[in-house]
């Protein structure tokens, strides 16, 4: 059986146009030829930093932008060429939450019609049936079915975010991407809305993208993890050997950045990166990493390192593991 | 890169002993800051007393709305009034009350012995200056340079906060730096008269881990070489553990809870400290446990509103703890260990537990 969802090479770039002709006078390289899958009722956690083209990726695979290049397969079924009205029934099987709660709701709507709004679309269910399951969605993410008639506004930021996660739960979908879904909460809200969305996976057997920044939250809610930097997934497997050995240098830095809340954090060892992340506009050649890697050899600079199973289940995309997996990560001796 | 072991274990000892022994530098006692709103009296800061001594670092912890800022804009005399003003306490710095000053003494003081680093760079770096105009300005003021003398310091500055390229980069403008630069060039700010006192709230907040990595790596680099005593205002118990030698835990205008880094996370002794830590992943913890089988353990509710707080402990109505006594009266901040003290009817019965 295929998985629920397949991306292969997908490539986004951005026209940067000048001039009074707006004639193209570069492209931003937000995706650069990225592919995985989601098996049903399994989350994959997209962890990078800003600028690594994380959310451009949710956004492209439910086509709300247009792929420069590859392919995305919904059960097996080629979406990528699909127009506005052929996507309609795609649409209903996914759904995105977003990461601001403020701008992601329509001020002028009551929270009852945003969340029946995808149900009037669709043209699922009568007024009335309509009423009762938005009652139902309400109920089901701990909001009061008395607040239908409240407006945005009205609503802290925790509950908003319910309200964002009703509507995306109103179609029954089978995959919703989460866009950085927890990351404007405080830390108590945040713990609320991660543990709703576990429950209701488990409820609904959904499928989930979970794109965020914050590795512990990412290594929480997912089986597995893909790490991206500047477009590209450097490495990706389950989050246990994600986390125990880490093959890419970016993703060895990544973790040790992390602070981790506890009395022996203090005298932890870290590898503490230099510089910042090279802009996609004009990204370096070969590996985009090299410039900031401590491992860095001669051939990083010019050539690009292909994301392999450099062991069973376990992808990366580093030269240090060649000709054989080096771990701990270590620059090879004469390169 | 650098391989770093943070503060070894002498020196540690040292700073700790040296901490004990000095009287604070900085000490805020029962500071009520309270805005005067349509909706009512806002009591944002309602009581609150810590303080921080030569090149100690303390942690203020807090969600939006404890007052966690609204002490430190206090501490600078940076609220804006009306509506917001202080209607009790002290700030005493060096044995000068800072309540009491007027405007123009206040102005010698701010930036010059207490100085300030802001959460968005962006928006508190003017955007129609050069950052070395920017940095200079302050140094010109407080140590009467003239505008060469002060331009060159600038370039030191930059160099002192890892800026590659100082004497090119003086002359940028805040958009053409990165985030993590601009931060760094508010730090070159904050510390070019060698303020003793820096406060610091949610200097990474806003910056990727990797380089908010390299911005607490810089400012302990500073605080060891500068001897600055630094407030750090976060809202990330990661960074507090990792940076904050004391701690102490505000919620709803007061402060909960205080005790040495090391003893607040083995032995959180308020409900509160203790929900916060269980409501955050761990990574290790997370990267071992079945999707399945994770639950964090959260808060539940929200943070009331401080125009309208409840009767007797603000927290009781979240609080799994909380009995008839709770709901009754606040509770008085107590000492229950060396340095640990906790607002808490029940912190016997927490401390007990986690022992």
């Amino acid at each position: 059986m295929s998985p629920l969802l397949e991306v292969c090479g997908l490539k986004k770039y951005f026209t940067i146009h000048k001039g009074v002709f707006s004639r193209i006078s570069g492209y931003v390289y937000a995706v650069d030829g990225v592919s995985f899958h989601i098996d049903r009722g399994e989350t994959l956690g997209l962890v990078g930093e800003s600028g690594c083209g994380k959310s451009t990726v949710g956004r492209t695979l439910l086509k709300l932008l247009e792929p420069t290049e590859g392919k995305i397969l919904v059960n097996g079924e080629d979406i990528t060429a699909l127009d506005a009205a052929q996507m309609l029934p795609y649409r209903r099987q996914m759904q995105m939450i977003y990461q601001d709660p403020y701008a992601s709701l329509n001020p002028r709507m009551s929270a009852g019609e945003i969340v029946g709004e995808p149900l009037i679309i669709h043209r699922v269910a009568a007024p009335k049936e309509r009423r009762e399951r938005v009652g139902h969605l309400f109920d089901r993410v701990g909001l009061r079915p008395e607040l239908v008639d409240a407006f945005p506004h009205e609503f802290s930021g925790g509950q908003r975010q319910r309200i964002g996660i009703a509507r995306a739960l109103a179609l029954n979908p089978e995959l919703i991407v989460g866009d950085e879904p927890v990351s404007a909460l405080d830390v108590s809200i945040q713990a609320q809305i991660i543990n709703l969305l576990m429950d209701l996976q488990d409820e609904f057997k959904l499928s989930y993208l979970f794109v965020a920044h914050d590795l512990a939250v990412v290594e929480h809610i997912s089986d597995r993890v893909a790490v991206m930097y500047l477009g590209r997934i450097v490495e990706t497997t389950d989050k246990t050997s994600l986390f125990e050995m880490p093959l890419h240098p970016y993703t060895e830095a990544l973790l040790s950045a992390v602070p981790i809340p506890k009395a022996s954090a203090k005298t932890r060892k870290r590898v503490i990166l230099t510089g910042d992340v090279p802009s996609p506009i004009n990204p370096p050649p070969g590996c985009h990493f090299h410039a900031r890697c401590p491992y860095a050899m001669a051939r990083c600079r010019h050539e690009v390192p292909v994301l392999r199973e450099v062991k069973p289940r376990h992808w990366a995309a580093c030269h240090l593991h060649d000709s054989e997996v080096t771990f701990p990560l270590a620059k090879p001796a004469g390169a | 890169m650098s391989l770093l072991n943070d503060v070894g274990p002498t020196e540690q000892a040292r700073r700790d002993a040296g901490a004990a022994l000095a009287s604070p530098l900085l000490e805020i006692e029962n500071l009520q800051t309270h805005f005067f709103t349509a909706a009512g009296v806002v009591r944002a800061v309602d009581g609150v007393s810590y303080d921080v001594r030569n090149g100690e670092t303390l942690g203020v912890v807090g969600e939006s709305g404890c007052g966690k800022s609204v002490t430190a804009l206090s501490v600078l005399r940076l609220v804006a009034d009306p509506p917001g003003r202080i209607v009790g306490g002290a700030i005493r710095f060096e044995g000068t009350n800072l309540v009491d000053l007027t405007e123009r003494e206040m102005e010698a003081i701010r930036g010059n012995d207490i100085s300030m680093i802001f959460q968005e760079p962006m928006t508190s770096l003017n955007p129609l200056l050069t950052v070395g105009r920017q940095i200079s300005e302050a140094i010109a003021l407080h140590r009467g340079l003239s505008r060469r003398d002060a331009g060159d310091q600038a370039v030191e500055m930059l160099r002192r906060v890892h800026i590659p390229e100082p004497e090119r980069r003086v002359h940028a403008y805040p958009h053409q730096l990165s985030g993590g630069m601009r931060q760094r060039v508010m730090i070159a700010m904050a510390v070019s008269c060698d303020p003793k006192v820096l406060i610091a709230d949610e200097p990474t907040t806003a910056l990727d881990v990797t380089i908010q990595a390299q911005i607490l790596d810089l400012m302990r680099e500073l605080q060891g070489r500068l001897g600055t005593a630094i407030i750090l205002i976060t809202h990330d118990m990661g960074v507090v553990a990792e940076n904050a030698d004391r701690v102490v835990v505000m919620y709803a205008g007061r402060k909960v809870e205080e005790a040495s880094a090391k003893e607040l996370f083995e032995y959180p002794g308020h409900p509160y400290t203790k929900g916060l830590l269980g409501s955050i992943p761990n990574l290790e913890v997370a990267a071992h446990t079945n999707v399945g089988r994770a639950r964090l353990n959260e808060i539940k509710g929200m943070v009331p509103s401080l125009a309208n707080l409840p009767e007797g402990c603000t927290f009781a109505p979240r609080c799994g703890f909380a009995t008839v006594e709770c709901r009754a009266a606040y509770p008085p901040l107590v000492q229950h260990r060396a340095g640990h003290w906790v607002a808490c009817w029940h912190a016997e019965r927490l401390l007990e537990g986690a022992a």
